[in-house]
C-alpha cells in the first residue's frame, strides 16, 4: 500500500482533488436537479478527503491527524445527506419536483 | 466602626431610605427620618469632642485608594481634627433644627419624601466637604452640594422661573468651580499630592515661588467667590430664594456658603505666603459687603433682603480672611449661622403665618399675631445688626478690629457697610411686624396664624444661640484668650499673632460699633416706624436702582448670555442647519439610488446566491493569496 502512494507525486493528487472539487463545484451552481446538487456537495467533500488522507502521507504524520479528520468529515457528510434526502423527499411529496427552483417561494 | 464613617453613614442613609422607599412611606415618617438622621450624626460629632480636645491631631481615616496615577496617589481619607469638628458641628446641629422646622412648613407638600432626601444628600456633601483629608474629598463635597443647591432650589419646578434659578445657580457655581478645579490641577503637578497634610507643610517650608502660591491661592479663591456667592458670582444666592424656605436656611446658614470660607481657613498656609492673594480676598470681600448691602436697602421681598444680607455678610467674613484673621472669620461664620438660620426660619414661619406672600408691601403689624416669630426675629434682627453682648456684635467688632489695624480706609467702609446691615434689618423688622396690617383682600388679618411647636422650637433654640453665641470667642478685653481662637490654634500652619490694641482704642472701637447700630437703628425707626413710609416700586432715582439690583442681572444678560446666545445661533444657523441637515439631506438620495440598483441582486434564486458565495470567497482567497 504505502508503495502505491509514494509512487505518485504530491502534485497529482493536488490535480486530481481540485478537479474533483471543481466538477463538485460547478455541478451545485450549474444544475437544478436537488439530488444532483447533494451529489455534488458529496463530491467536493471528498475531494477535499482525499486531499486531507494524502498530505498527511506526505507530510509524514505518524499520528495520522489530518486523516482522522477525513473520518469527522465522512460523519458530517452522511448526516447532511440524510437531512438532505429528507427534505427533497418532504419536498417531492408536496411538488412532485425536485428541480431547486422550489426554494424560490420563500421570497415572498 | 470609624466614627468618620458613621457621621457620614448616617445622612447618607437617610438619603437613600427617604429616595428610595420615600413614595411608599408614610408622609408622617420622612421627615422625622430625616431629621433624626442628621441628629445622630451631631450626637456623634458632638461625643468626639473630649477626643479632639484632647488630641489635637484628630481622627483620620483612609477609607481606600481612589486612583493611583505614576506617583499621584489619590485616596478617599477624611480627618476629624478641630476645624473639620467645629464645621461639623454647626452644619449637622443647624442642620437638624432646620430638619425638624421643615416638617411643618412642608406639610402641605406632595413629595415630602423627595425633600428630606435631597436635605440629607445636602448635609451629606457638605460633610464630605468639610470632613475630606485632601482637596479630592473637598471637591466632592463641593459638587454635592452645588448639585444638590441646583435640586432643591428647583424644588418646585413646575414654576418655570424657579427653574431657571436653579440653572443660574448651578451655572454660576460652575465657573467658580473650574478655578478650583485648575487650582487643585496646580497643585497635583507641583507638589505631587493633594493631600492636605502633604501640601501645606510643603508650601510653608518653602518650596514653591511666590507667583505659583498666588496662582493656587487665586485659582482656588475664585473657586470661594463661586461658592461663597462673591462679587461677581453673586447674583444667583439671591435668585435662590426660589427654594422653599428652610432650602434658603440650610444654605445660608449651614451649608454650602460657608464652603469657601472653610477653603481659605484650611489652606490658610496658602493664603498666608501669598500678601498678593490676601488683598484679592480683601478688595472683593469689600466690594461684596458693600454692594450686597445697598441693594438690600431698597428689596420689597423678605427673603431677598436676607439673602442680600448674607451675602453682605460673607463679604464680612472675607474681609477677615483677607486681613488674615482665620478664627475671626470663622467666629462669624459660627454667629451668622445661629441668627441667619434663625432670620429664615423665622421668615419662613411669617410667610407660612400669611399664607405664602412674600412681599412686605403686603405685611405690617404682624406683632399681635405671632408673638414668637415676632420676639425671637427681633434678636435675630439685634444679633445682626450688632446689638451690643448679642453674638453678632462680638464677632464682627472683631472683624472690625482687624480690618482697623490693617487700614483705616477699608475700616471705615466696613463700618458703612455694617451701619447699612443695621437700617435693612430694621427696615425688614418694622415694615413686616409693626404699623398697619396692608394684606391685600386675598387674605385677612383674622387668617393669620402663629406657626406650631415644630416650627417655633428652632426658633427659640437659635435664638438662645444667637443671645449667647459671643461667649464662644470672648475679646481679650473681657477674657484672656478667646475659646474658639485657643481651640483652632493647633490646626493652623503658619499665621501671625493677633496684634491687641491698646484700651483707648478699643474702647473707641466699641463706642464706634455701637454708635453704628443705633444710628441705623434710629433711622429705620423715623422713617418706618415714626414716619410710616411703606414699600412701594420704586419709579425714580437711585431708590429705582437699588430696587433693580442695580441693573447687575441685565448686565450680564448684555455681557455674557446675549453674545453667547448670538453665537449659539449664528453656530446653530451655520452647521447644525446648513452642514448637518445639509449633508444628511444629500445622502439620503443617494443611499436610496443605490439601494433600488442593489436590491435586484436578491432575486430569490438560489443558484445566484450560490454564485455569490463562490465569488465571494474566491475574491477573499485571492486577496489572501497576492497581499498576504
Amino acid at each position: 500500500m504505502l508503495s502505491i502512494f509514494h509512487s505518485l507525486e504530491i502534485s497529482h493528487y493536488i490535480y486530481l482533488s481540485c478537479v474533483l472539487f471543481s466538477i463538485g463545484l460547478f455541478g451545485v451552481l450549474f444544475r437544478r436537479n436537488a439530488i444532483i446538487l447533494l451529489m455534488c456537495i458529496e463530491l467536493m467533500l471528498n475531494a477535499v478527503n482525499l486531499l486531507l488522507a494524502a498530505f498527511t502521507e506526505y507530510m509524514g504524520d505518524t499520528q495520522a491527524n489530518g486523516q482522522m479528520f477525513v473520518f469527522f468529515i465522512m460523519v458530517v457528510a452522511a448526516a447532511e445527506a440524510a437531512v438532505g434526502l429528507a427534505i427533497i423527499v418532504m419536498v417531492y411529496r408536496n411538488t412532485r419536483k425536485t428541480d431547486v427552483s422550489f426554494l424560490d417561494q420563500l421570497k415572498d | 466602626m470609624n466614627p468618620i464613617a458613621l457621621i457620614l453613614a448616617f445622612p447618607l442613609l437617610g438619603f437613600l431610605i427617604n429616595g428610595l422607599l420615600g413614595p411608599k412611606l408614610p408622609k408622617s415618617i420622612v421627615g422625622w427620618l430625616g431629621s433624626i438622621a442628621v441628629f445622630a450624626s451631631f450626637i456623634l460629632a458632638v461625643s468626639k469632642w473630649s477626643l479632639i480636645l484632647a488630641d489635637a491631631k484628630g481622627i483620620n481615616w483612609n477609607a481606600y485608594t481612589f486612583l493611583q496615577i505614576e506617583q499621584l496617589t489619590l485616596n478617599v481619607s477624611f480627618t476629624l481634627d478641630r476645624l473639620s469638628l467645629w464645621m461639623t458641628l454647626i452644619i449637622t446641629g443647624i442642620g437638624s433644627l432646620i430638619h425638624l422646622y421643615s416638617i411643618s412648613y412642608m406639610d402641605h407638600d406632595e413629595q415630602p419624601a423627595k425633600f428630606f432626601a435631597y436635605l440629607n444628600l445636602f448635609i451629606f456633601s457638605m460633610l464630605l466637604l468639610v470632613l475630606g483629608s485632601n482637596f479630592l474629598m473637598l471637591f466632592f463635597g463641593w459638587e454635592g452640594v452645588g448639585l444638590c443647591s441646583y435640586l432643591l432650589i428647583g424644588f418646585w419646578y413646575t414654576n418655570k422661573d424657579f427653574g431657571h434659578a436653579a440653572r443660574k445657580a448651578f451655572v454660576m457655581n460652575r465657573i467658580g468651580d473650574l478655578g478650583l478645579l485648575l487650582g487643585m490641577y496646580l497643585i497635583a503637578s507641583n507638589y505631587g499630592s493633594l493631600e492636605y497634610a502633604e501640601v501645606l507643610p510643603s508650601m510653608a517650608q518653602g518650596n514653591g515661588s511666590v507667583s505659583l502660591l498666588t496662582g493656587i491661592a487665586v485659582l482656588l479663591f475664585i473657586g470661594a467667590i463661586g461658592k461663597s456667592a462673591q462679587v461677581p458670582l453673586f447674583t444667583w444666592l439671591p435668585d435662590a430664594m426660589a427654594g422653599p424656605t428652610p432650602v434658603s436656611a440650610l444654605i445660608h446658614a449651614a451649608t454650602m456658603v460657608t464652603a469657601g470660607i472653610y477653603l481659605v481657613v484650611r489652606t490658610q498656609a496658602l493664603f498666608f505666603l501669598s500678601p498678593a492673594a490676601r488683598t484679592v480676598v480683601l478688595v472683593i470681600g469689600v466690594l461684596t459687603a458693600l454692594i450686597a448691602a445697598v441693594i438690600a436697602l431698597r428689596q420689597n421681598d423678605i427673603k431677598k433682603v436676607l439673602a442680600y444680607s448674607t451675602v453682605s455678610q460673607l463679604g464680612f467674613m472675607f474681609v477677615a480672611l483677607g486681613v488674615g484673621a482665620y478664627t475671626t472669620a470663622l467666629f462669624h461664620v459660627t454667629t451668622h449661622a445661629f441668627f441667619k438660620a434663625l432670620l429664615f426660619l423665622g421668615a419662613g414661619s411669617v410667610i407660612h403665618g400669611v399664607h405664602d406672600e412674600q412681599d412686605m408691601r403686603y405685611m405690617g403689624g404682624l406683632k399681635s399675631k405671632m408673638p414668637v416669630t415676632y420676639w425671637t426675629l427681633l434678636i435675630g434682627t439685634l444679633a445682626i445688626s450688632g446689638f451690643p453682648m448679642l453674638s453678632g456684635f462680638f464677632s464682627k467688632d472683631e472683624i472690625l478690629a482687624n480690618v482697623f489695624h490693617h487700614s483705616a480706609l477699608v475700616y471705615g467702609i466696613m463700618a458703612f457697610a455694617a451701619l447699612l446691615t443695621s437700617v435693612y434689618m430694621f427696615r425688614l423688622f418694622f415694615l413686616t411686624f409693626h404699623g398697619e396690617y396692608r394684606g391685600t383682600e386675598k387674605l385677612e388679618f383674622d387668617k393669620v396664624h402663629e406657626s406650631n411647636w415644630k416650627m417655633t422650637t428652632p426658633l427659640l433654640v437659635l435664638a438662645l444661640l444667637s443671645v449667647l453665641g459671643g461667649l464662644l470667642n470672648l475679646p481679650h478685653y473681657i477674657s484672656h484668650e478667646g475659646f474658639l481662637s485657643a481651640w483652632l490654634k493647633p490646626t493652623y500652619i503658619m499665621f501671625e499673632e493677633v496684634i491687641h490694641a491698646d484700651m483707648t482704642t478699643e474702647i473707641l472701637l466699641i463706642s464706634m460699633a455701637v454708635l453704628i447700630f443705633l444710628v441705623g437703628f434710629v433711622y429705620s425707626r423715623q422713617r418706618y416706624l415714626v414716619k410710616g413710609v411703606s414699600p412701594e416700586v420704586e419709579t425714580k432715582g437711585v431708590a429705582k436702582w437699588l430696587q433693580n439690583k442695580l441693573y447687575i442681572d441685565e448686565f450680564y444678560n448684555l455681557v455674557v448670555v446675549k453674545p453667547l446666545e448670538v453665537l449659539g445661533d449664528i453656530l446653530f444657523a451655520l452647521f447644525d442647519t446648513l452642514l448637518l441637515y445639509g449633508l444628511t439631506f444629500a445622502v439620503h438620495p443617494v443611499l436610496r439610488w443605490v439601494g433600488g440598483r442593489n436590491r435586484k441582486i436578491q432575486n430569490g434564486n438560489i443558484e445566484f446566491y450560490l454564485l455569490y458565495m463562490v465569488v465571494a470567497i474566491a475574491i477573499l482567497l485571492g486577496v489572501n493569496l497576492l497581499f498576504v
